[in-house]
């Protein structure tokens, strides 16, 4: 049963197959059993999943339906729950209850579906690998030597593995689709603005994205349907008519203007992941899709400018966290100061704390145009170019990650890792709505084919993904050692 | 641009983060490469590019000024490190 | 050495929204500590903030008042410093796109003339919390229910000349506030504070020189005795040769001095960088032209309405015009009395010192303006005299009935019956042989004693013109 994706499991809990308690209760099981060897949730709601299982199907025993009721799911650990831990995978936060729930989570609560539990992810969402968790590395359910991606590696360790059928992601410069791409699953990050960010902790305020981790990119349509459209708490939720982002995943993509842009496909591309793209895209052929060559010229400055904006947001962002009306505060402080540094500090890891620090030196006076502004202006370039690229073309479509997943350790160098985003995050600096999907396998690991498409052509990226998945089993593909007996 | 400790201790004053002498030496080699990495984006010319501060090309939004909270004192300050009067307390600033 | 003072003024201003600028908490002063602190001014993680709909009506409702360009878009920024009263780290503000630009304001100065003071800009962000530095064992109490309450900051360009200057200032920014009901600019209460820039230069120097910043000066009085008290320190260092070093400096109203406030901290380095939590705010001409059609008559269009439509002299004018509440109350006594000088010279004497007296705003005062206008119809109608009308002003202060009444149960009432008069008239000039002798001679100013002499037989209540006439037709 934990096999099936959600739009199945959705039939099976309607035909009453199988109840929300039972398919809750088997997912409570499986991460009894294998959360202690893949670390991928920091905290499991038995008992509360249990209850909403038990709600659930006595809504659908009053004739209530919905697609995502009693659906168990997980949910990062960024995104704040009400009476439920809310760490943000940081000691900062290891205490943290939080007083609310955030919209997204509001939402799939609406919707009848299961919270089971809080995945691990990197400290405040800065991290490639999920290896900057306080509360531990998770590990790639295809080999458990490896990484799962970061920074909602958790989340897509989880859905890999089988122990919960969904599951929520932020995504600020690939942090859905990297993990999504290592763990063989789908991701997708809908476009800036289209889902809320209230009550998601915030890492880099102008790129970070709510977004879905699942098997498929119907179950993506499945959850976006619920998880889409404006919300009067957070200013930059935009105003504007949510589609059924199911309705349109059958459409034929006959005539579809595939865009390959060749900065993709260069240097530093691992040759065999190169080849499995190449053959994927040939599926869209098959399809009746045409594939053109474009450019992106000033996509190799995305990290770079990158790592000047989220930094510089997230310099801000993380003030709040000073020891004065919640999270970490250090043992008797000696002042104020002392209280400020030494709370920062130990509630902080290595990484948040070098960001932290690249953005306030960013920001600080006499580099404030050299770095932010211009950063500024390359974001600009990197959005006219995309801009242009769609005038061409319907979707872009190239690798999620040069190569599959790495082993655990074998980046400890920020600059190598921060270099893992490079195919990503050019989308949220432009804002633009993204996937990746399965789209192989290289030496036993998955591969991530990812695309882009233009600004809140969300359905229109759903409908070309779903038709690649219609076409092909990679996304079924499942890492043998986690995979149901019998 | 020239980086070193000296703009680590100013950076991590400014950014309330304590490092050791060793850490400070750590940060510096890192930032740097880090800095490296970004000053590529100075090999473009941008003087006649419109900075990008967000990639939405719409405008605040209003609400009406109504009082929409109620008192949650006693629920939030259960969170607080140190709490007393229904006050934050805080280590005094020395002068 | 000659000197000129130059000095420029930051005046915050709370705007009277019923919630905070980003969050639907409330802003009623004097609550309990932090019962209007919710999550997102606690800044809680992932909370965000929305812009209050009439905290951006009133700052645009002044920047046309003071006839300033609006910020056809404007945008917030983060300022980003530590103290534990700023609970995200960083003041939502607003640096390169303020909502209002250039203005000026028109103050009177002392000696009746009248100078324009240019306002550099006005922008809209968030207040601070209270820090409390009393001792909590030995620590520091934070109280949030400030924080976030909408702030107007108002920039004045370095037009100021003097202490005297920047309290004309203060006192019309005020005004104006007040008249537009943007806020309650009570600086005892800190929702008007203001932070001064003080250099001085040789006269005839252009150039501005090192300036210093005073902080949080919360009354007019101080802001005049703080400026004194810098202006005075600045030249004295000066004049021994020393310079003046910038930094900001708190008043010490208990001893009347500025001192620098001494900090480890190193040259502040705001990061100010545009707030990715807000878009930019844009408005149109309908908008400005709405909120310019709904202005109230301000201080200086009332003022030349009460010299056109009531004859008043400058002066009065200038008095009644300074609060709102005060032109309200004038017009109502002006209006209820048919008798506007009349009623002008009570507002600004006996009323004013009434409230001088005991400190109160004209809406505290214990007569309301229809009681008065009924007394000085009185006085007009000659039921009372001017002198009586001071009696029965001071009964009314504790008598809440009628004012006709009053006049009535005290027997206050003008004796006007000819007869009575003319019996007081000649016990008067029966008893005052000698006053009468020199009037006959042609000493006529001892006409004065006369009356007065027969007004005290009255008991006041006779009417000194009446028997002014009878005495002259006596004596002829």
């Amino acid at each position: 049963m934990i096999e099936k994706t959600v739009a199945e499991l959705s039939v099976a809990l309607a035909s009453g197959d199988i109840s929300s308690v039972e398919l809750t209760q088997a997912y409570l099981n499986r991460i009894a059993e294998l959360n202690t060897e893949l670390n991928a949730f920091i905290t499991v709601c038995d008992e509360s999943a249990l209850d909403q299982a038990r709600a659930a199907d006595a809504a659908r025993a009053n004739g209530e339906a919905g697609a995502l009721l009693g659906i168990p799911m997980a949910h990062k650990d960024i995104f704040c729950t009400q009476g439920i831990s809310t760490t943000c995978g940081s000691r900062m936060l290891q205490n943290f209850v939080s007083p609310y729930d955030a919209t997204v989570v509001k939402r799939f609560k609406a919707a009848g579906a299961v919270t089971l539990g809080k995945t691990n992810m990197d400290e405040f969402a800065m991290g490639s690998s999920n290896e900057n968790s306080f509360f531990g590395p998770v590990r790639n359910p295809w080999d458990t030597n490896r990484v799962p991606g970061g920074s909602s590696g958790g989340s897509a360790a989880a859905v890999a593995a089988g122990l919960c059928a969904m599951a929520t992601g932020t995504d600020t410069g690939g942090s859905i689709r990297q993990p999504a791409a290592f763990c063989g699953i789908t991701g997708f990050k809908p476009s800036y603005g289209r889902v809320s960010r209230w009550g998601m902790i915030a890492f880099a305020s102008s790129l970070d994205q709510a977004g879905t981790l699942c098997q498929s990119a119907e179950d993506a349509a499945l959850m976006m349907n619920v998880m889409a459209g404006l919300d009067s708490k957070d200013s930059t939720s935009i105003d504007r008519d949510v589609e059924d982002y199911t309705a349109t995943l059958d459409d034929s993509l006959d005539g579809l203007k595939i865009g390959i842009p060749r900065q993709h496909f260069a240097q530093g591309l691992n040759a065999e992941v190169e080849q499995a793209i190449r053959d994927a895209l040939r599926e869209y052929e098959k399809l009746g899709a045409t594939i053109k060559e474009i450019d992106l010229p000033n996509n190799h400055l995305s990290v770079s400018a990158y790592y000047v904006v989220a930094p510089a947001e997230a310099s801000a962002n993380l003030s709040r966290y000073d020891g004065v009306r919640y999270g970490y505060r250090c043992e008797n402080p000696l002042d104020l100061e002392d209280m400020y540094k030494r709370s920062r500090s130990e509630g902080f890891g290595d990484e948040v704390k070098r960001r932290i620090m690249v953005g306030t030196y960013a920001l600080s006076a006499g580099y404030y145009d050299a770095y932010y502004r211009k950063a500024q202006k390359i974001r600009r370039l990197i959005k006219n170019d995309f801009n242009a690229a769609f005038e061409e073309v319907d979707i872009i479509v190239g690798p999620t990650s040069p190569h599959t997943a790495f082993k655990l350790g074998a980046k400890s160098d920020p600059v190598a890792m921060y270099l893992e985003d490079i195919y990503t995050i050019a989308a949220n600096l432009a804002g633009l709505p993204a996937i990746s999907i399965p789209g192989g396998m290289v030496n036993g690991l998955p591969i991530g084919l990812h695309l882009v498409g233009n600004d809140f052509a969300e359905a229109k990226v759903l409908n070309i993904a779903h038709q690649f998945q219609q076409q092909t089993g990679w996304h079924r593909r499942k890492p043998s050692a986690f995979t149901q007996e019998g | 641009m020239a980086f070193d400790k000296s703009e680590v201790e100013k950076i991590a004053h400014l950014a309330r983060l304590q490092l050791s002498d060793s850490e400070a030496d750590e940060v510096t080699v890192r930032i740097g490469d880090i800095l490296r990495l970004i000053d590529q984006m100075q090999s473009v010319n941008t003087d006649a590019v419109e900075p990008l501060a967000h990639p939405l090309d719409v405008v605040q939004r209003l609400r009406e000024d109504e009082i929409t909270e109620k008192d949650q004192r006693e629920e939030l300050q259960t969170l607080a490190p140190n709490c007393r009067d229904g006050l934050y307390l805080v280590p005094k600033v020395l002068e | 050495m000659e000197w000129e003072t130059v000095i420029g003024l930051e005046v915050h201003v709370q705007l009277s929204t019923k919630s905070k600028l980003f969050s639907g908490s409330a802003t009623k002063f004097g609550a309990d500590p932090n019962t209007q602190a919710n999550i997102y001014d606690l800044a809680m993680p992932g909370t965000l903030p929305v812009l209050n709909r009439d905290a951006l009506r009133m700052a645009v409702r002044f920047g046309v008042a003071i006839g300033a360009e609006i910020g056809k878009r404007s945008v917030f920024d983060r300022k980003n410093y530590f103290y534990p009263d700023l609970p995200k780290g960083y003041q939502v503000s607003q640096l390169d796109y303020p909502i209002v630009g250039k203005g000026s304001l028109t103050v009177t100065l002392d000696d009746g003339s009248e100078k324009v003071i240019g306002i550099t800009r006005a922008h809209m962000e968030e207040d601070a919390g209270k820090s409390l530095h009393e001792d909590y064992e030995g620590m520091t109490a934070i109280d949030l229910n400030r924080a976030g309450t909408p702030l107007l900051e108002i920039v004045s360009e370095p037009d100021i000349r003097s202490a005297r200057e920047a309290v004309a200032y203060l006192k019309k920014l005020h005004s104006i506030i007040r008249y537009l009901d943007i806020s309650d600019a009570i600086m005892a209460q800190g929702s008007m504070r203001c932070d001064a820039n003080i250099s001085i230069r040789p006269k005839g120097e252009t150039e501005l020189s090192t300036r210093t910043e005073i902080k949080n000066i919360n009354s007019f009085r101080f802001v005049e005795k703080a400026i004194n008290y810098e202006v005075r320190r600045q030249r004295e260092v000066l004049e021994d040769g020393g310079r003046i070093v910038q930094e900001t400096r708190l008043y010490d109203a208990d001893k009347d001095e500025t001192r620098s406030m001494r900090s480890k901290e190193v040259a502040n380095d705001y990061r100010y960088f545009p707030e990715p939590d807000l878009l930019p705010i844009v408005i149109d001409e309908a908008y400005i032209a709405a909120i310019r059609a709904k202005l109230p008559e301000l201080p200086d269009a009332k003022k030349l309405r009460f010299r056109d439509e009531y004859g008043l002299g400058e002066y009065d004018a200038g008095v009644l015009v300074s609060s709102r509440e005060l032109a309200e109350y004038f017009e109502t006594v002006a209006r209820g009395s048919g008798d506007a000088k009349l009623a002008a010279n009570w507002v600004t004497g006996e009323l004013q010192a009434l409230l001088n007296k005991h400190n109160w705003e004209v809406n505290d005062s214990p007569i309301q303006a229809d009681r008065l206008a009924t007394l000085v119809a009185r006085i007009k109608d000659e039921t009372i005299s001017g002198k009586i009308a001071k009696t029965v002003f001071e009964s009314m202060l504790d008598d809440s009935s009628e004012v006709d009444a009053i006049i009535e149960s005290k027997g206050l009432k003008q004796v006007t019956d000819s007869a009575a008069i003319e019996k007081i008239v000649d016990e008067v000039i029966a008893g005052n042989p000698n006053q009468v002798q020199q009037y006959k001679e042609g000493k006529h100013q001892v006409i004065g004693f006369l009356v007065g002499q027969a007004m005290k037989l009255s008991q006041g209540k006779a009417n000194p013109g009446q028997v002014n006439a009878l005495l002259k037709e006596k004596l002829k």
